[in-house]
């Protein structure tokens, strides 16, 4: 008990690490899955084809396996090309590693974008035809319609999903740990490694990442009762 | 005023529209009548382009919205439209429903859209409903604010899509007296219904649709009382 007490404060800002990550990610997540998510509704075949590659890859593998590309795999590349650049070109070398935080920031968003894409297509495709007609039959333009009337009901569909996907990549930040990311699973780890209180320190771990879902989830619950106004 | 010429549509393998043609006079009231899936919506809806021929012409005062280079949004503000569901957005009072599209498309500021607004609301006789949300009103009462939002981009034309179809017998005689007092303003109005009285009464002219066609057109008088064909004797006689 005593250990866990000690090690609060490290786990204390390794919680704040992981949301910060969480938060970040989500946020940069809404606006490719915003971009995704109409992509794929656009009438535009090559658009909606890349769409769907994107969507498709990233719900498609585990995220793990994506982090370890973005980590590891893509410097590889960049510094086979530096090398072919630097014999070629004569230019020193400029690109040494991809930062860890860059790393995780990337991975997740694009991650969580893919995953709020489909929100967004099911949020959009949700609301009545009628609606859209409606729009259009007053002489708005297909974008004026889609911004004024179709998105933001659908937005409101889309909180509950959105609260999901922000829960099940909070728990996700957890698999950063394996490029060393000190979030709150690393810090744990950590602390493990030097104290051997496997049992305590890793039910802490989980009783932090329970309280930080918890009390999202209620925040959801609020929101949508909150928003409940009309439809 | 509005020119139908050699419209054909179709979905897929199914025609819906063969060969339509029909003329419609400024303050005119066409009644379009017809057993369902006769077309008579999908004709509607081709006359504000929500449905797109598959050949033919659509004419609003001269301008062919077939023509690529007709900018169909302008031309829609010219042709209002009232549907079966209503339509109205949700999320939205009354009043909101009906200033949205004037200040969007119209560029009209908030005051001068809310004067008009209740302009409407009042004609259409819901001035106290105006911050009411749609499910916090009847059904004869959300169509008749959707009836006053396609006015407030003040149309030159009127297309009711069966407006009366989802309502509660008792609410349609509401939506029918504001359609009616439309008619004696001089509104041009094309009016898809089920309605055989508001149809002989308001109507100056009834078309009758069967599978894709118009097989008889004529006054209300000539269509109820002396209609030509066997196809119309056969409905009417089931309708009226």
């Amino acid at each position: 008990m005593e250990v866990v007490i000690n090690s609060f404060p490290v786990l204390l800002m390794g919680a704040g690490m992981t949301i910060l990550i969480t938060l970040l990610s989500i946020s940069i997540g809404c606006v490719l899955g915003l971009v995704a998510g109409l992509s794929r509704l656009s009438k535009s075949r090559i658009l909606s084809f890349f769409a769907t590659c994107y969507i498709d890859f990233f719900r498609g593998t585990p995220l793990l396996v994506q982090l370890v590309i973005i980590y590891f795999g893509i410097p590889d590349i960049l510094k086979d090309v530096q090398g072919y650049l630097v014999a070629a070109l004569g230019i020193s070398p400029f690109f040494k590693n991809i930062p860890v935080f860059a790393a995780v920031l990337i991975a997740l968003s694009l991650n969580s974008g893919a995953y709020i894409g489909e929100i967004f297509r099911a949020g959009v495709q949700s609301i009545n035809k009628g609606q859209m007609e409606a729009a259009r039959s007053l002489g708005m333009t297909s974008h004026q319609a889609m911004r004024f009337i179709i998105l933001p009901q659908a937005f409101k569909r889309m909180i509950p999903p959105l609260g999901n996907e922000f829960i099940a990549l909070l728990k996700d930040t957890a698999l950063v740990s394996i490029i060393g990311f000190e979030e709150l699973f690393r810090r744990g780890q950590l602390i493990v490694g030097a104290t051997y209180e496997a049992f305590a320190i890793y039910l802490a771990v989980a009783f932090i990442y329970l309280a930080m879902t918890l009390s999202f989830s209620r925040f959801v619950d609020y929101l949508e009762r909150r928003l409940r106004t009309g439809d | 005023m509005i020119e139908v010429k050699n419209l054909y549509k179709r979905f897929g393998d199914l025609e819906v529209l063969k060969n339509i043609n029909c003329r419609i006079a400024s303050q005119e009231v066409v009644v379009v009548i017809g057993p369902s899936g006769s077309g008579k919506s999908t004709f509607l809806r081709c006359i504000n382009l929500l449905e797109e021929p598959t050949s033919g012409d659509v004419l609003i005062e001269g301008v062919n919205l077939m023509d690529p280079k007709t900018n169909i949004n302008r031309m829609r503000q010219e042709v209002g439209m009232v549907f079966q569901q209503f339509n109205l957005f949700p999320n939205k009072t009354a009043l909101q429903n009906i200033t949205m599209a004037p200040m969007k498309v119209r560029g009209l500021n908030e005051k001068q859209a809310r004067e008009e607004a209740d302009k409407l609301l009042d004609k259409v006789g819901l001035n106290d409903k105006a911050h009411a949300y749609p499910q916090q009103l009847s059904g004869g009462q959300q169509q008749r604010v959707a009836i006053a939002r396609a006015l407030a981009m003040r149309p030159k034309v009127m297309l009711f899509d069966e407006c009366t179809s989802a309502l509660d017998p008792e609410m349609v005689g509401d939506v029918l007296a504001v359609m009616k007092d439309l008619a004696k303003e001089g509104m041009t109005m094309i009016v898809v219904t089920h309605e055989m009285g508001f149809a002989r009464e308001v109507g100056d002219r009834a078309i009758f649709m069967d599978e894709g066609m118009i097989v008889e057109e004529g006054t209300p008088e000539q269509i109820f009382k002396n209609a030509q064909h066997d196809r119309t004797k056969l409905f009417l006689s089931k309708v009226l």
